[in-house]
């Protein structure tokens, strides 16, 4: 007999991917939600900058000071630059950004889309004449899998500038000294497969956000869970596709 | 008198709970229809199948002339924008504005109309309702019988021939609750709807009502006026308008 945990955990992979398939037969197919999925790229993308910002700079300073010492034991502290920059743009930058976003727009969204739907918005939206997967689904999962590979990118500058900075403070490492050696360790095996799984990232964390609120029940206790879970899942998700860009860029020879 | 909404046989169960079984009723051109019942027996169900909401499971919903279970998404926003519906939780939209929610169902239905005649229907559905000052505001600003008129201003702003109400009055004070009973008996004159409220509040049927039809058990038990059903003798009748 099938365990109940395992049977309910296999119907709700079933339905997330009913969900996933439905964006997909609607997200493409007029009528565009143009200046919806506009709003939500500002709310998304621009409403995340300054927490994803502070939190990469953190990041790039801590991981430099605390990797400085193993390095200088071995002296080799002139490859500090080379080693922080590698870590930070194939692992930690992406990562880091993806797990702020699923805290912040996955709990966002699963609330959000879970109070239309208790208080019978969704249902009024569709008797205005607007299908509500389209308007509110479709342009957030595409919002969502468009800001946090930018975010991203901007993660990754931002965290090496914590690294240029992390590296003065015991040492003394020129501006361009430091530039050009990281742009000298990066190569295009680097940057484009962590930018390339940063878009599986969003569209986890704007799916899983979304079928979680769409799905609400159970009045207002049910729009806490739909945040709750929605943070959870996508946050596991990230990890469990950032383990298979690992693996797949691995098998390309990326790494 | 035309008749605008036909409803013959309908069926609908929620697992074992039959909310409604072979229910039957008309609704004539112009006439202002009350179901009254009980709490779960099934009277917001009832008019969310007639608008395409809830999908029945058997039965024929014939709105306008057309059987709503058998239309495409496309025939049912053709038809849905003949159609008012008032949310009893009002489901005013919380990110927009009072304008806003005005004008969402104007661009979405009426997307051939220019910036100016959506400025004019919103000031005019504003009007209506008396609430003209609110037209900048968010909703969270506004109080609950405010809220309530801005949704029926939204509600009418696209002159439907029919409006559907589901509790109308429910959650707000005994005044308020009269002012917006009036307000939708005199927006149903002014504007010539025809409509079906459903409601549990005596003072509001007894103003909007041209007919009330009693859903018990999901059939549909009596029907007749306020004065009809309420010299009635039968228990269950009784019980509600005592």
């Amino acid at each position: 007999m099938v365990p109940k945990g395992l049977k309910r955990f296999l119907a709700e992979a079933g339905e997330i991917g009913r969900f996933t398939a439905r964006f997909f037969n609607e997200a493409f197919k007029p009528r565009y939600e143009i200046q919806e999925l506009l709003r939500q790229c500002y709310f998304i993308g621009y409403n995340s900058l300054g927490l994803v910002a502070v939190t990469a700079f953190i990041m790039g300073l801590v991981i430099t000071i605390q990797s400085r010492p193993t390095l200088v034991e071995f002296g080799a502290e002139a490859w500090l630059p080379k080693m922080v920059s590698v870590s930070l743009i194939r692992e930690i930058a992406p990562v880091i950004t993806a797990l702020i976003c699923a805290g912040k727009i996955g709990s966002g969204i699963g609330a959000e889309l879970g109070s239309m739907k208790v208080t019978e918005q969704i249902d009024a939206m569709e008797v205005s004449g607007t299908n509500p997967f389209k308007y509110l689904i479709a342009t957030r999962v595409m919002a969502a899998t468009l800001m946090v590979p930018i975010l991203a990118v901007m993660a990754d500058a931002v965290s090496l500038y914590g690294g240029y900075l992390g590296a003065n403070i015991h040492g003394v490492v020129s501006w361009s000294l430091f530039w050009n050696q990281v742009f000298e360790t990066l190569t295009y095996s680097d940057i484009f497969p962590s930018i390339v799984k940063t878009f599986f990232f969003g569209f986890a964390i704007g799916i899983i956000g979304c079928y979680k609120g769409y799905n609400s029940s159970k009045g207002t206790e049910g729009v806490g869970q739909s945040a709750n879970s929605a943070v959870v899942i996508s946050s596991l998700l990230v990890f469990v596709l950032d383990l298979l860009a690992v693996q797949i860029s691995d098998l390309m020879n990326f790494t | 008198m035309e008749t605008v909404i036909n409803i013959q046989e309908l069926s609908k169960s929620f697992g074992s709970n039959h909310v409604l079984r072979h229910f039957n009723v008309q609704l004539k051109q112009g006439q202002n229809m009350v179901v009254l019942g009980k709490s779960g027996s099934g009277k917001s169900v009832l008019i969310k199948c007639i608008i395409g909401l809830i999908q029945p499971d058997e039965g024929k919903i014939s709105v306008l002339g057309q059987n709503i279970p058998d239309l495409d998404h496309h025939e049912l926003d053709t038809i849905r924008a003949r159609v008012g519906f008032l949310f009893q939780s009002n489901a005013l939209y919380d990110s927009m504005s009072v304008r806003e929610n005005l004008e969402f169902p104007l661009r979405r239905h009426r997307a051939t109309l220019g910036n100016e005649q959506v400025n004019a229907l919103v000031k005019e559905a504003l009007e209506n309702v008396g609430l003209e000052h609110t037209i900048d505001m968010q909703t969270s600003e506004l109080s609950g019988g405010m809220k309530k008129r801005i949704a029926l201003a939204r509600t009418l702003i696209l002159k439907p021939e029919i409006v559907l109400y589901d509790e109308p009055t429910t959650g707000l004070d005994p005044i308020t609750a009269k002012e917006i009973s009036t307000l939708m008996r005199d927006l149903a004159k002014k504007y010539q709807t025809s409509s079906i409220i459903i409601s549990h509040d005596l003072n509001c049927v007894k103003i909007v009502a041209d007919t009330i039809v009693m859903l018990i058990d999901g059939f549909c038990y009596a029907h007749g006026t306020y004065e009809e059903l309420g010299k009635s003798q039968d228990i269950k009748i009784k019980e509600f308008f005592e």
